[in-house]
């Protein structure tokens, strides 16, 4: 059976890592369908980071395949698996950060559409990027700091504009690390409303500390601990599993349900 | 027309103006003076891209600056000789025709950067500082090995090499073409600076995982920039050997590429004229302080320090004010 065939978009095979003897990732077995959103839950230290990063392509996993729309891109950098369809948001704001906003939107636009060979016509001046990108921003809501510095931006606005050039790629599968980190829970609830609306778009792979989000959002949920997933399954089946609840839900099901 | 446009403007001028009026009063000196600011700016425009739009940090440039003068020199020697530079498998003379030697000085600096850029470009930092400066020391310790050019004490170049047109033995049409070179050279940096390939560099300087992430692979991206710039210093350098009439591995020393940095920073790095008004700077030093005593580089080491410690914009950012981000 092809992959997409079984409608999945990533498929973690058997992926290990390890650091020493330290295995902070063991074995990890996880799918996520078109136009779902797939949470990646855990406490702190289960090796959230490091999945992340072998999916994203900055490491290199021991053993084990990555598969992407149904392309094997283990062995494929960052930049390729990007442009085969992964959008990412990462955990820290990450950006150009002498760039305006609107800069860095275009400059994924551009990633995307055009990529980094042209050397002569002025970027800045390029009318069907600018209009792109002016569109994407206005879908977060960033239209009004279009043309401020990035180091301007509040916390919130980041996490936005992380999001933005996320989407401004087109991407088929979303990796969003902790998108609701330091946001207020004004920003949580709008960031939440505006990624469920993604859904259509994109299938998702979220890593939330924030559970009301993750149970707000995802269709399925894996929790990760000591690099190992020892659950996988739906909100419902998360909430009522009892090996989850010993690991690390306990407290939080019994105070949110 | 921005405040940074017009003081380039006014600094493109002056650069011009000062040779003009020197000719005009039968001072070949100065004339000369002015053709060593354009040369050496146009080795620091190199640089500058790399380090200031790139955020490569090179300390290996006089590599480039000593090849191409090498390039110019040992194209000299051989067509006084009327020897062969190589006889076999076909046979390769030097050359009296500059723009010759401006081309195979530009395919040479590109080669090697190809090649050390693709040494070094993986590391960062003071790596990247410390590799290319080892790289640019075996190129300094063959030039000093090799007796047919001359080895430790250089190479005379007894005749300049001839341009079309024009009296290129001619001080005053001399500075006029590296002047006018210069200013190319500028034009093409900052089209590049705007385009789209400019942009990614940008990206790759400021947050190269970013890019990656938007689906550019940052190394070629550095490596192609890196080639154009040592390109660009390379030429510089054919034109400073034949202005001298010598080349030597002086010109290939890690002082050199310590001076080309200077100019960089003295100016403004990253900005484009920067390394213009860098370059003057140094050497309008090095001629009235140093014409009135030995010690003017203690004169620079104060400028240098006040730049570095007050005025990270350099000359042009103290002209100009800071650089626009948008």
């Amino acid at each position: 059976m092809t992959d997409a065939a079984t409608g999945a978009l990533l498929e973690l095979k058997g992926l290990t890592k390890a650091f020493g003897a330290l295995k902070a990732t063991d074995g990890v077995d996880l799918t996520v369908r078109h136009g779902e959103i797939h949470a990646l839950i855990g406490p702190n230290g289960a090796g959230k980071s490091t999945l992340i990063a072998q999916v994203a392509g900055g490491l290199a996993p021991d053993t084990g395949r990555v598969v992407l729309l149904g392309e094997d891109v283990t062995g494929w950098s960052v930049a390729r698996r990007a442009r085969l369809g992964l959008g990412r948001s990462f955990q820290v704001s990450s950006l150009a950060w002498e760039f305006s906003v609107l800069r860095n939107v275009m400059l994924a636009v551009q990633a995307r559409s055009a990529g980094a060979w042209g050397f002569w016509a002025p970027v800045r001046k390029d009318e069907a990027l600018r209009a792109e990108a002016l569109g994407v921003l206005d879908r977060v809501g960033l239209t009004l700091r279009a043309d401020d510095p990035v180091a301007a931006l509040s916390h919130g606005e980041r996490r936005l504009l992380e999001v933005a050039m996320a989407l401004a790629l087109r991407p088929r599968l979303l990796l969003l690390d902790e998108p609701m980190a330091g946001l207020g829970p004004e920003g949580t609830k709008e960031l939440t409303a505006f990624l469920a609306r993604l859904k259509t778009e994109c299938g998702m792979l979220l890593v939330e500390h924030d559970m009301d989000a993750v149970f707000a959002l995802a269709d399925r949920i894996s929790v990760l601990v000591y690099g190992k997933v020892i659950a996988s399954g739906t909100v419902a089946e998360i909430r009522a599993s009892a090996a989850v609840r010993e690991a690390y839900l306990g407290d939080h099901l019994h105070g949110s349900a | 027309m921005s405040r940074e446009a017009l003081v380039n403007a006014l600094l493109a001028l002056a650069l011009l103006g000062a040779p003009l009026i020197a000719a005009a009063q039968d001072e070949p000196f100065y004339v000369a003076l002015a053709s060593r600011v354009a040369i050496l700016a146009l080795a620091g425009v190199g640089l500058n891209f790399a380090l200031g739009t790139g955020g490569m940090v090179s300390f290996g440039h006089a590599a480039f600056f000593g090849l191409g003068g090498y390039v110019a020199g040992v194209a000299a020697l051989h067509a006084f000789e009327g020897s062969p530079f190589f006889a076999w498998p076909f046979e390769i003379g030097g050359s009296e025709s500059m723009v010759v030697i401006w081309l195979v000085a530009l395919a040479v600096s590109a080669l090697a950067a190809l090649a050390i850029g693709a040494g070094s470009l993986r590391t960062s930092g003071v790596y990247f500082i410390m590799i290319t400066l080892a790289f640019a020391q075996m190129i300094y310790y063959l030039a000093v090995s090799l007796p047919a050019y001359g080895g430790e004490d250089g190479l005379s170049i007894y005749i300049r090499s001839t341009l079309p047109l024009v009296d290129s033995d001619d001080p005053l049409t001399f500075f006029l073409v590296c002047y006018a070179l210069l200013l190319l050279a500028l034009f093409l940096v900052h089209r590049l600076v705007d385009s789209r390939f400019g942009a990614a560099l940008q990206c790759a300087r400021m947050n190269p995982l970013r890019l990656a992430t938007l689906g550019i692979a940052p190394f070629p991206v550095k490596l192609a920039a890196f080639t154009f710039s040592a390109m660009l210093t390379g030429l510089a350098g054919a034109l400073y050997a034949e202005l001298n009439g010598f080349v030597s591995p002086a010109m290939l020393s890690w002082h050199r590429s310590g001076e080309i940095i200077v100019f960089v920073i003295l100016g403004g790095v990253g900005r484009l004229f920067g390394p213009v008004a860098g370059a003057a700077l140094f050497i309008l030093l090095e001629a009235f302080v140093g014409g009135w005593t030995d010690r003017w580089q203690l004169v620079l080491g104060g400028i240098l320090l006040a730049v570095v410690l007050f005025a990270r914009g350099g000359v042009i950012g103290l002209l100009a004010g800071k650089a626009r981000h948008d």
